[in-house]
């Protein structure tokens, strides 16, 4: 067993747990945090993506012991005071979700991709989201999203 | 995931100690190859020893005439480094074509080296720069470490610290991406040296390799014509259900082709 602390979303947590423990298992069933998804559990679809020291990661191939002394930020800690992130906002106006399984992986993905290219190009948008799978909208909304979130205020 | 127990290395040293004392130990480090293959089973590691977090594998450094890069280094790190757009920017660009974005932001080059898959990208540069990988006991030339699929020089016991590249004259790296996982279908690294011309292909063989009819041909004429009627061993290329071996082969051609010409 392995004793952890980690930030999640500003709290700080100490657990135990297995040393096999992948972190979205700790984020869904030891925080009770289910907005982060599983879809693929094989690192490709990106539901799980959450930001680890500030870095957008997919959780379900990082150890939750490899993630002593993170940072973590998930969905749940995106919007503040009650108002939502600008992508989470973007995403709402642009309705860029039909089903919503892949959205709290995009939208972690799209504030990571932002934080690095405030600016980007349709391009580097598609480059920036090859990390996730949504197997319904074909994407047009999501981009339309990304363009609108992109030069707002990110914090 | 069968259980396993992790141990944070606290240094090198550690490492080195922790290593030696369970035989059946893994070591990690950005884990985006060791932990899907341990999911899937494919594995049985008594300890994961993480090599992650270590401070001493995480710098960037630059001489007059060479780049060198510490093992733990990660590939946005690579991508975006200054460092490393200003002295080798086909080394940064080809970091910057590896996987996705979250598998960039943990992944090494040091695992990737380490793990030596066969459509990997940066065996490519290794081979194509003659850069050297240094471990905890040696330098290993890149002629020398790489062995084949997934087979390279280092030994029980043995972690790669740094790996220093020469820098080139020009460089520039071309690949076929396979359209789901990002890696190489084919991909090509094209070197001009001091030495000559270099050409090294990943993606295609069983392992990276140097394409050697191709730069004698470039070391006489520096341009895409003149690897055009020039060919590799289909026979000698992988075959898989994504392309043939002549596809492969022919890709290596095409690609050289669209290296040289971004030189």
């Amino acid at each position: 067993m392995a004793k952890i602390r980690l930030t999640v979303n500003g709290v700080t947590h100490t657990r135990e747990v297995e040393d096999r423990t992948l972190l979205v298992d700790l984020i869904r069933d030891g925080l009770g945090l289910t907005g982060t998804h599983i879809g693929c559990d094989t690192t490709q679809c990106g539901c799980c993506t959450i930001h680890m020291n500030g870095r957008a990661v997919k959780s379900c191939t990082v150890l939750a012991a490899q993630a002593n002394g993170a940072e973590i930020v998930t969905i749940e800690g995106m919007a503040k005071d009650g108002r939502l992130h600008p992508v989470q906002q973007a995403f709402t106006d642009c309705h860029a979700l039909q089903c919503g399984f892949c959205t709290p992986g995009m939208i972690m993905a799209v504030a990571g991709l932002l934080k690095d290219n405030p600016h980007p190009s349709d391009e580097e948008i598609y480059r920036g989201l090859e990390g996730n799978l949504c197997r319904c909208t074909g994407y047009i909304n999501i981009v339309k999203a990304v363009k609108q979130a992109a030069g707002q205020e990110h914090s | 995931m069968f259980p396993v127990n992790y141990v944070r290395a606290k240094s090198l040293k550690h490492a080195v100690e922790q290593l030696a004392a369970n035989p059946d130990a893994k070591l990690l480090a950005g884990g985006m190859t060791l932990l899907p293959t341990l999911k899937q089973r494919l594995a049985r590691p008594s300890h994961l020893i993480d090599i992650g977090a270590l401070r001493a594998l995480r710098a960037i450094k630059r001489s007059r005439d060479k780049l060198s890069i510490g093992a733990g280094v990660r590939h946005y790190e690579v991508a975006a480094s200054a460092l490393v757009r200003e002295a080798i920017p086909a080394l940064a660009y080809l970091a910057g074509q590896i996987g996705d974005p979250q598998v960039r932001n943990l992944g090494t080059i040091g695992g990737s080296v380490a793990n030596n898959d066969p459509a990997a990208d940066y065996p490519a540069a290794v081979l194509g720069l003659a850069a050297t990988i240094l471990t905890n006991r040696r330098r290993i030339k890149a002629q020398d470490y790489f062995q084949g699929m997934f087979a390279t020089a280092l030994e029980d016991g043995e972690i790669i610290t740094r790996i220093v590249f020469p820098l080139p004259k020009k460089a520039a790296y071309e690949k076929f991406r396979h359209p789901a996982s990002g890696y190489a279908m084919t991909a090509v690294f094209v070197a001009v040296t001091g030495r000559g011309v270099r050409v090294a292909v990943t993606g295609a063989g069983p392992g990276v390799f140097r394409w050697t009819k191709a730069e004698r041909a470039l070391g006489k004429h520096l341009a895409p014509e003149a690897v055009e009627k020039l060919s590799v061993d289909a026979q000698a290329m992988n075959e898989d259900m994504h392309a043939s071996r002549e596809y492969r082969a022919n890709l290596v051609n095409v690609m050289t082709r669209r290296a040289v010409a971004k030189l």
